[in-house]
């Protein structure tokens, strides 16, 4: 079954064209990988499928339903929730709290319940309370639940950004770069890492990644662009000996 | 993690709450304090609702707004025409908490306004548009002849009294305490941090500016009555750019995102204004020198971020807008 639909989206910055064409069809499941150069369009497609841009031309159908023209906060609590390329945690604020800020969607009390400690807002607080601890619980990181975002190591704070985009109950993940900054070694562990929230969570997964060890190992499918394009698209074994891919990575061939 | 205290400090907020009412109707009744002192405590309590007020925008939202003037002055105004011209004569003591109600919802309105440009703005831009916005209101009562255009208003009674200011000050920091520790405040806080990881953490962050304007503006409106009934005469020069940016010298002296740091900003900032007076003239060249050492010393306030226990929720004491500092 079809989850994620793209039909000819278009993107421009300016006259700058970030994204031309861009054409998807994502079965509920699927672990796909979208690979490319530096400045290939990867993450204005992120930006476009989460509503932070509005693509210039061009639809996007999650479940059946078009997403583009709806505020980003709408389209998480459809379902599609995503990390970043450089961590963008509320820093100041403690692991707790950026858990729980991810719950604003799914919380069921109006805000004069909130004002005078009311109504829902008691068992809601410690719904929402519970399922965070319940969450960094399965992620080793509740004991870390009120230290400073900021405070973590690097490592922590990756694994958090992927708990806080879990905390929205997505059924779809976007996973930008998840391996920046990891040695081989880490990246090794992170292939498990992600088999394994897509099994516990049931989701589906796009990532989008620089490095090819990690792509090739956990997609099923992947997709390559290229200055805004689609220039090859299939699985990982025919992706890596595919001539237009080698030209964008490693330059034309040169005749001798 | 969870709710039950123990049961003597559960009932600390009550016994707090009835001995400060009890010594606010003691002091005026048995002239425990002289009148002047007396007016500076009320003046401390109206500044400590308008510090918190604007430290929810100015701290925990991590906006810029110097529109408080503007809220403060429709609250005052609003409140005035009701008590002097509406409510039948003997009656408006009786009804004095409906004209700060409504000089607050009044207030309350006009900043659903102000948060509409704050969707597209931020920082020095939404600023500008507050500025405005304190120009807009101050000509707009300067040409209302029913509230007496430039010449002002006056003929209220003098029916802000010590209790009525502490009570009015406890339900301010009851109030913006529970909006802080819920999910709305969280989204406060989250749009200071990064606004747009926060809308894609599911934060409709429309409808928490919406909130969060809404009600800052209606404790600055109530702050407004409670001040035009001391004072028991306006007019639309009090409530000026200065008025502003009294506030912001109370809520970046006590610490920014913190209501222990509005309360005690608010209190050192009345209290030194009144120990300073015979400088005069140097008086407005020392408190602005203050505020530069802070700045380049302690540029988040002396509470910056911080918060005493007392202000938390007890179900929220591990963690918070910040770390708890133990009191």
């Amino acid at each position: 079954m079809t989850q994620l639909r793209a039909e000819r989206v278009t993107h421009y910055f300016g006259g700058l064209c970030a994204v031309s064409d861009f054409n998807l069809e994502l079965e509920r499941g699927a672990l796909m990988g979208i690979i490319g150069p530096n400045g290939a369009g990867k993450t204005t497609v992120f930006n476009i499928i989460t509503g932070v841009y509005r693509a210039t031309e061009g639809s996007i159908y999650f479940d059946g339903d078009e997403i583009i023209g709806k505020t980003p906060d709408r389209i998480v609590a459809m379902g599609i929730s995503r990390t970043f390329q450089n961590i963008r945690l509320f820093n100041e604020l403690s692991v707790l709290d950026n858990i729980r800020i991810a719950h604003y969607a799914g919380s069921r009390y109006n805000p004069f319940e909130a004002l005078l400690r009311i109504g829902r807002y008691k068992a809601e607080e410690r719904r929402i309370r519970e399922h965070s601890y319940e969450l960094l619980a399965l992620f080793n990181m509740d004991v870390l639940a009120s230290t400073t975002a900021r405070n973590l190591p690097y490592g922590q704070q990756r694994r958090l950004e992927i708990v806080r985009a879990l905390a929205t109950g997505p059924s779809l993940l976007l996973l930008d770069e998840p391996a920046a900054g990891m040695n081989p070694r880490e990246v090794d562990q992170l292939t498990d890492f992600i088999r394994w929230i897509r099994r516990t969570f049931n989701l589906t997964i796009i990532l989008i990644e620089h490095q090819m060890r990690l792509a090739m190992a956990v997609c099923e499918r992947l997709m390559v662009l290229d200055f805004g394009a689609v220039i090859a698209e299939g699985p990982p074994k025919v992706i890596q000996t595919h001539p237009l891919v080698l030209e964008a990575y490693l330059g034309e061939k040169v005749p001798v | 993690m969870d709710e039950p205290r123990e049961g003597k400090l559960r009932w600390m907020p009550a016994v707090f709450l009835a001995a400060g009412l009890a010594v606010s109707f003691a002091i005026p009744q048995y002239n425990l304090l002289n009148q002047y002192v007396q007016l500076i405590i009320m003046y401390a309590g109206i500044n400590i609702i308008l510090a918190l007020s604007l430290n929810l925008i100015n701290g925990y939202m991590g906006e810029f707004s110097v529109g408080h003037a503007g809220f403060m002055s429709v609250g005052a105004y609003i409140a005035s025409f009701l008590t002097v011209r509406i409510f039948p004569p003997g009656a408006e003591t009786l009804l004095f908490p409906v004209a700060v109600t409504a000089g607050g919802i009044g207030a309350a309105l006009l900043g659903l306004v102000v948060a509409i440009p704050s969707f597209r703005t931020r920082g020095d831009y939404l600023a500008i548009v507050t500025l405005a916005f304190v120009m807009i209101v101050k000509s707009a009562l300067e040409n209302i002849d029913a509230v007496g255009g430039a010449r002002g208003f006056l003929g209220m009674n003098k029916m802000t009294t010590l209790p009525w200011v502490f009570l009015w000050t406890v339900l301010t920091v009851w109030i913006i305490r529970n909006f802080i520790y819920s999910n709305y405040g969280r989204g406060v806080l989250s749009i200071r941090e990064d606004e747009i990881a926060s809308s894609l953490m599911s934060v409709n962050t429309r409808q928490v500016k919406l909130l969060t304007f809404t009600v800052s503006a209606f404790f600055a409106g109530v702050a407004g009555a409670l001040f035009a009934h001391v004072l028991q005469f306006i007019n639309p020069r009090m409530f000026d750019i200065i008025k502003s940016t009294d506030m912001l010298v109370m809520v970046y002296l006590g610490g920014v995102g913190s209501i222990a740091g509005s309360i005690l900003g608010a209190s050192v900032f009345t209290i030194l204004l009144e120990v300073l007076r015979p400088l005069e003239a140097w008086r407005m060249v020392l408190m602005p020198l203050v505020l530069v050492l802070l700045m380049l010393f302690r540029p988040r306030g002396i509470m910056g971020l911080r918060e005493m226990a007392l202000f938390v929720p007890s179900s929220d004491k591990s963690n918070s807008a910040g770390k708890v500092k133990q009191a």
